[in-house]
């Protein structure tokens, strides 16, 4: 009797403590046909604390778009010349509030990041950078809506209130190792965010966001026709999944019946929208970013010398939608195109982008 | 009389010391020491420790697992620039990769795979010795070589892992590298290389054998256990002359599921569900990559994998739609 009670109340323990485990607020939602394993885990807390951070900045007040364009009223405008002045300044203000930290001192401060003493003067990198980015955004909002959507991005997508983005990324510089003849780790091996703390390679960026090398390495028939993917190959493409997962906050089966990795048919619409957003990143980086290394200081580049560049998680900060998919771009109209252009989105929108079918070998 | 219902054996074995049979001396190297007792020991096993024969399969054996061992951790201290601390802190991590798939089965430089080579030289010459030592003992004891056979099965799926099947495929790259979390993520990305080895028939075989294989232990341990106060553990005797303690495990056996193993079978049940394990191992990683690419495919093809209802609007692979070849 006494052994019995003692084990009642040991189970009870144990109960006990299983609970307390499972009561740390993960959630788990069903995502794909049931028994298939398809289901999306969020940690609550997380979730709730990226949505406490998730608050957009103030709209500015609209501004006329009667009057002279800013073409006609300052000099040396080359993006923004079709908006009205009002409208220009409103811009300003807003590309102010999104980039430009607060405690800066004041020859720094609000206009004066980009801007010298003559509004139109190119000297400060800030300005040439920041026009670049502007047309960065237009293309963006108007070319990738099978990724963007119609909720398209503005600098505040990114920036959050920092000049620069707090996740961008640079190329791995060779691991400090010694020469000669020590083995080399195959650019994996050692404890690394990028990779998700695994022993998987710690640059999957450099080959898939800048380069084009092939992501994908299952065979699509039984016996292969000659796939060559080696293993190897596998785990820098697994790297690369582990930044997608850990930069949106999801678990695989957000996009991948996990039986059978590569196929499309099994797979949810979110990884088609994945698909374009490794196109995006790859496109922008070379584009955009690349193209600029040569206007920042030393001290805004890499280890080798490289610019800083996108990624997921530039972006999408942890969460499955950037701002928990808030429309920051519905307020600037002039942010997805030339004002001559009609309100309405482009025919391509149902189309793949065709900046991404002219630069991207597909794959 | 001695009960045996404890983690640990509180019978302590005490008696004269015992030399084995006589043996041919071969070559400089004799048995070594002529043995002692270790209580501790003695709490896990028989507490005479030795008499040691390692002879010079044995010798050989441990310096060239010492020289695989060494080049391996000599590469992952260097990878963190011989710092100690980062060693013992990475070391979960450390690994000596093989070489990259551009070398196929040619001799790279040592810092491009040609260590991971020399120290898989190195540890499968250590492995294939002490396998040959391991036979060579139980034949100089005039016993059967079932322990060689089964190590054997073991060391065929390191082999197929390591050596066999990189030299079918061509490439010293499909083998596994050298290090700890390295090996599992390539475990890994094999599986997602190869469409998902969940569906590799051996794979499950395999599977089958080592949970079978555990089970087995458990229940053969507890049979013997439970029957111990009535002298079960005296198992060889009582393959021939069964006793009580044999009759009452082989009717709890019968009560439970209608069927029993005898004393002498349920070891050979046991050797084979271990050894098939590897055995069949190692044919599920040999068939994968030369014979079958995509084993979940394969799958399809034969019926085994299920359909299921799409639940999600159609998804195309927007490669194919944009006009491009996957």
């Amino acid at each position: 009797m006494i052994r019995a009670t003692r084990l009642m109340i040991m189970l009870a323990c144990v109960g006990t403590a299983l609970t307390a485990c499972s009561g740390s607020g993960v959630e788990s939602v069903q995502h794909g046909f049931r028994g298939t394993g398809m289901a999306l885990l969020f940690d609550k807390e997380r979730v709730a604390a990226q949505y406490a951070a998730s608050t957009p900045p103030p709209v500015q007040p609209p501004a006329s778009a009667e009057g002279p364009t800013a073409g006609q009223v300052y000099q040396n405008v080359k993006v923004l010349d079709d908006l009205s002045a009002g409208e220009f300044a409103r811009v300003m203000l807003a590309m102010t509030e999104w980039v430009v930290p607060k405690d800066l001192p004041p020859e720094q401060a609000s206009c004066n990041f980009c801007h010298s003493s003559d509004l139109a003067d190119d000297s400060k990198y800030q300005k040439v950078v920041a026009r670049r980015m502007l047309q960065m955004t237009r293309d963006i909002n108007s070319q990738w809506q099978p990724h963007v959507g119609t909720t398209g991005v503005t600098c505040y997508t990114c920036h959050r209130g920092n000049p620069v983005p707090a996740y961008a990324w640079f190329s791995d510089p060779a691991p400090a190792q010694r020469p000669g003849i020590v083995a080399n780790s195959a650019g994996q091996n050692s404890p690394t965010l990028a990779a998700g703390l695994t022993s998987l390679p710690h640059d999957p960026f450099t080959p898939f966001l800048l380069g084009d090398e092939p992501i994908r390495v299952g065979g699509v028939t039984v016996t292969g026709n000659g796939n060559r993917q080696s293993i190897k190959q596998a785990e820098w493409t697994y790297s690369l999944m582990m930044h997608m997962s850990n930069s949106l906050g999801v678990n695989c089966s957000y996009c991948h019946n996990t039986r059978a990795w590569g196929d499309w048919s099994q797979s949810s619409p979110q990884r088609v929208t994945a698909w374009h957003g490794i196109r995006l990143s790859r496109a922008l980086n070379r584009d955009y970013l690349v193209p600029l290394t040569d206007v920042f200081p030393a001290h805004r580049l890499g280890a080798k010398g490289d610019v800083a560049k996108v990624n997921c998680s530039t972006c999408h900060q942890g969460v499955y939608k950037p701002m928990f998919g808030a429309a920051l771009a519905k307020d600037y109209p002039e942010l997805t195109g030339r004002k001559a252009l009609p309100e309405t989105p482009p025919p391509a929108a149902e189309e793949a982008p065709p900046a991404a079918a002219a630069t991207v070998s597909q794959r | 009389m001695a009960e045996y219902q404890n983690l640990f054996t509180r019978v302590q074995v005490a008696a004269p010391h015992y030399h084995g049979v006589p043996h041919a001396r071969r070559g400089i190297w004799g048995r070594h020491s002529i043995g002692g007792v270790s209580h501790l020991l003695g709490r896990l096993g028989d507490a005479q420790v030795g008499p040691v024969y390692l002879g010079t399969l044995g010798v050989m054996s441990l310096l060239s697992g010492f020289l695989a061992i060494e080049i391996i951790g000599l590469n992952m201290w260097a990878s963190v620039n011989w710092d100690p601390v980062q060693f013992i802190r990475q070391l979960p991590w450390l690994a000596l990769e093989p070489p990259a798939p551009s070398y196929g089965l040619s001799l790279p430089p040592l810092q491009d795979g040609g260590w991971w080579l020399m120290a898989g030289f190195f540890l499968t010459l250590a492995i294939l010795l002490w396998w040959l030592r391991t036979y060579r003992l139980a034949r100089k004891l005039e016993m059967g070589t079932h322990v060689a056979w089964a190590f054997a099965s073991a060391i065929w799926l390191y082999l197929v892992l390591g050596f066999i099947r990189p030299v079918l495929m061509g490439s010293w790259s499909e083998a596994v590298p050298f290090g700890i979390f390295p090996h599992l993520d390539w475990t890994s990305a094999f599986s997602l290389r190869y469409g998902n080895l969940f569906y590799n028939p051996f794979h499950a075989l395999s599977i089958v054998f080592l949970y079978g294989a555990v089970l087995l232990f458990a229940m053969h341990a507890g049979t013997i256990l439970a029957v111990s106060r009535f002298g079960g553990e005296r198992e060889v005797e009582q393959a021939l002359d069964r006793g009580t303690a044999v009759e009452r495990a082989a009717l709890f056996w019968r009560w439970t599921m209608g069927f029993n193993a005898t004393i002498e079978s349920i070891h050979r049940w046991a050797w084979w569900c271990a050894v098939l394990c590897t055995l069949t191992g190692g044919l599920a990683i040999l068939l994968t990559g030369t014979v079958v690419d995509n084993w979940y495919l394969w799958a399809v093809e034969h019926h085994v994998a299920p359909a299921y209802p799409q639940v999600f609007p159609p998804v195309v692979d927007p490669a194919t739609s944009a006009g491009v070849m996957p």
